[in-house]
């Protein structure tokens, strides 16, 4: 594996590109069984590089609490998502960070549209990920979703950004 | 206007409100006046503001505040309007500054909000600076380090405001080894699309929780359910002047177990435990430590949730801000850590709680602008209101009695002259 790789970057393409869908789609499962042993799934809040162990944030998960977060969402009784939301992932600037240690970084823009009962909404982040190949598969050990206005007041989000 | 008895004595009745109260901008604009910009509204806590020079940008209703700390320790609230033209002195969350720049004709402040020097002082001469100083809230005062403001000149104090509910924040307080809280983990902000009084009246309405927290209480055992059940001894308590309470102290004492309030246990925070009978003495810590801490919503802003606290902030008749923060108890670092991951998880615009008592706010909002029926019903559990021991009102966890008394101070404040 090499950051100059064109098949590497292919594929960290198409990853990112399936989480992306399989979060539109309300996969829970799917999307769950993405995410490594160790994972955390961070959304910051005031900042992009706040430290998450001394200040709130908006989504700091570990790995048995994506669990709690996709099981709720799977019990049908996740008001704040029944109905669902309606959504798409926009996802542009791929790039291929580091690549080191069997762990890979990428980075992209995002962009989701979200409709829902209140509204529609468009939410906008720099997304970091940590990939690692597991049994062939690459599977996520960390993805950081920075919000554009995460430090503004915020809408609910209860879908998976 | 809503503002004369006549028209409130038509939309608030005993046991139901008109649905109105929750979409009229013009009652709103009513309650800006009568409520946010006249009685005692939190603004923000003396920890934020730690060191001499320390500013904090706060809120009241949809004015900003600037909550600083003057070089003698004084706390002022000011208002961010140059008082030349208008523009904004300050643009930063908070900071370290003795003075404000008004970046437009480079007036500077003092913290304390005192004209210092303008720019081209010559064409001012003769002068008065004194009069050019920054906006002030007329009356700030503090309780065990909770700030609030008044826009009011004279008025009750903050001790009479806040009445019998003081003792609540005493018993926050006492969690701590040190008797003291502090806020310094950050705010999360989370806005709906909903009247403020749709959020303040359900911080202690136990009724809603087994149905719209059903979905985290079946994927995860908090134990919180079972509080807020039909079975449940746990009451709802007016403490009067718009403060209500759910005590959950009767539901734990029954389990008879310190920290299960918390879902942990004694052995899990053996440093806290210790800390806390070194400073209480056994017996009494034992008490706090099984008690917990309170459930109560001080009228009209300051939610503290247990292990969190709720700024409300009213923005428009549409337009409201939950500001939450984990609290930080003083000399209990094990529990600090805990306290802030549970309120990471349950709070916010994702939290496995908030996110849908908000998305019942956000309907309720939009239920309210269907015409009939007009009413709000808020009858239950009339029968079984009565007395404690202080004389407050009490009835079981899930009656509506807080909101019953939230309105009959709501309807005082909006019909005082």
């Amino acid at each position: 594996m090499a950051i100059g790789d064109g098949a590497l970057l292919k594929r960290i393409e198409q990853f990112i590109y399936r989480e992306a869908r399989l979060q539109d789609e309300h996969r829970y499962d799917e999307w769950e069984a993405l995410w490594t042993d160790d994972a955390i799934y961070w959304v910051p809040a005031n900042g992009d590089d706040i430290d998450p162990d001394q200040h709130m944030s908006i989504i700091y998960d570990n790995r048995s609490r994506i669990g709690v977060r996709v099981r709720q969402l799977l019990s049908g009784k996740r008001l704040a998502q029944e109905p669902r939301s309606r959504l798409r992932h926009l996802v542009t600037n791929i790039e291929l960070v580091g690549c080191r240690a069997g762990e890979i970084s990428a980075a992209c823009n995002v962009m989701v549209f979200e409709s829902n009962l209140r509204d529609a909404t468009i939410w906008a982040a720099r997304t970091d990920y940590v990939l690692r190949e597991e049994n062939g598969a690459l599977k996520m050990a960390r993805k950081k979703v920075a919000l554009v206005n995460n430090d503004k007041p915020l809408y609910t989000l209860s879908f998976l950004i | 206007m809503a503002s004369t008895s006549t028209d409130l004595d038509r939309l608030i009745r005993h046991d139901r409100v008109h649905g109105s109260l929750y979409r009229d901008p013009a009652i709103f604009d009513a309650e800006l006046e009568k409520i946010w910009y006249r009685t005692w509204v939190y603004v923000g806590h003396e920890s934020e503001v730690a060191n001499a020079d320390d500013f904090v940008m706060k809120s009241i209703g949809p004015q900003p505040v600037i909550m600083t700390r003057g070089r003698s320790g004084d706390i002022n609230l000011l208002l961010n309007r140059c008082p030349h033209r208008g523009n904004q002195v300050c643009t930063a969350p908070r900071g370290n500054a003795k003075t404000f720049t008004c970046p437009y004709h480079n007036w500077t402040f003092a913290n304390d909000g005192r004209l210092t020097a303008y720019a081209f002082p010559a064409g001012y001469d003769g002068q008065d600076m004194s009069r050019l100083g920054l906006g002030r809230v007329p009356r700030v005062a503090s309780y065990r380090g909770f700030v609030f403001g008044s826009f009011a000149a004279e008025g009750p104090s903050l001790e009479e405001h806040l009445g019998g509910a003081a003792e609540t924040i005493d018993r926050l307080c006492e969690a701590s080894p040190e008797g003291e809280v502090e806020i310094t983990a950050g705010f999360l902000q989370h806005r709906v699309k909903a009247n403020w009084k749709f959020v303040l009246e359900n911080e202690t309405d136990g009724y809603h929780p087994a149905f719209v927290h059903a979905s985290i209480f079946s994927v995860a055992d908090s134990g919180i359910g079972a509080l807020y059940g039909a079975k449940s001894t746990a009451l709802s308590r007016d403490y009067g002047n718009g403060h209500t309470e759910v005590d959950l102290r009767p539901e734990f004492r029954r389990i008879g177990q310190p920290m299960a309030w918390f879902g942990t246990t004694a052995d899990r925070v053996p440093d806290y435990v210790a800390k806390m009978k070194r400073s209480h003495g056994e017996r009494k810590a034992r008490e706090i430590m099984t008690d917990g801490t309170p459930h109560v919503m001080i009228f009209p802003n300051l939610f503290i949730a247990e292990i969190q606290i709720f700024v409300l902030q009213a923005r428009g008749v549409d337009d409201t801000v939950q500001h939450v923060t984990a609290l930080q108890l003083k000399g209990a670092p094990d529990l600090n850590r805990r306290l802030r991951q549970q309120t990471m998880g349950s709070v916010g615009p994702a939290g496995f709680l908030l996110a849908d008592d908000s998305e019942m706010y956000e309907r309720t909002q939009r239920g309210v602008q269907s015409r009939n029926p007009e009413w709000l019903y808020l009858g239950r559990g009339q029968h079984r209101e009565r007395r404690d021991e202080n004389g407050y009102q009490v009835a079981h966890a899930t009656d509506e009695l807080p909101q019953r008394g939230i309105w009959r101070h709501y309807r005082t404040l909006m019909e005082a002259a």
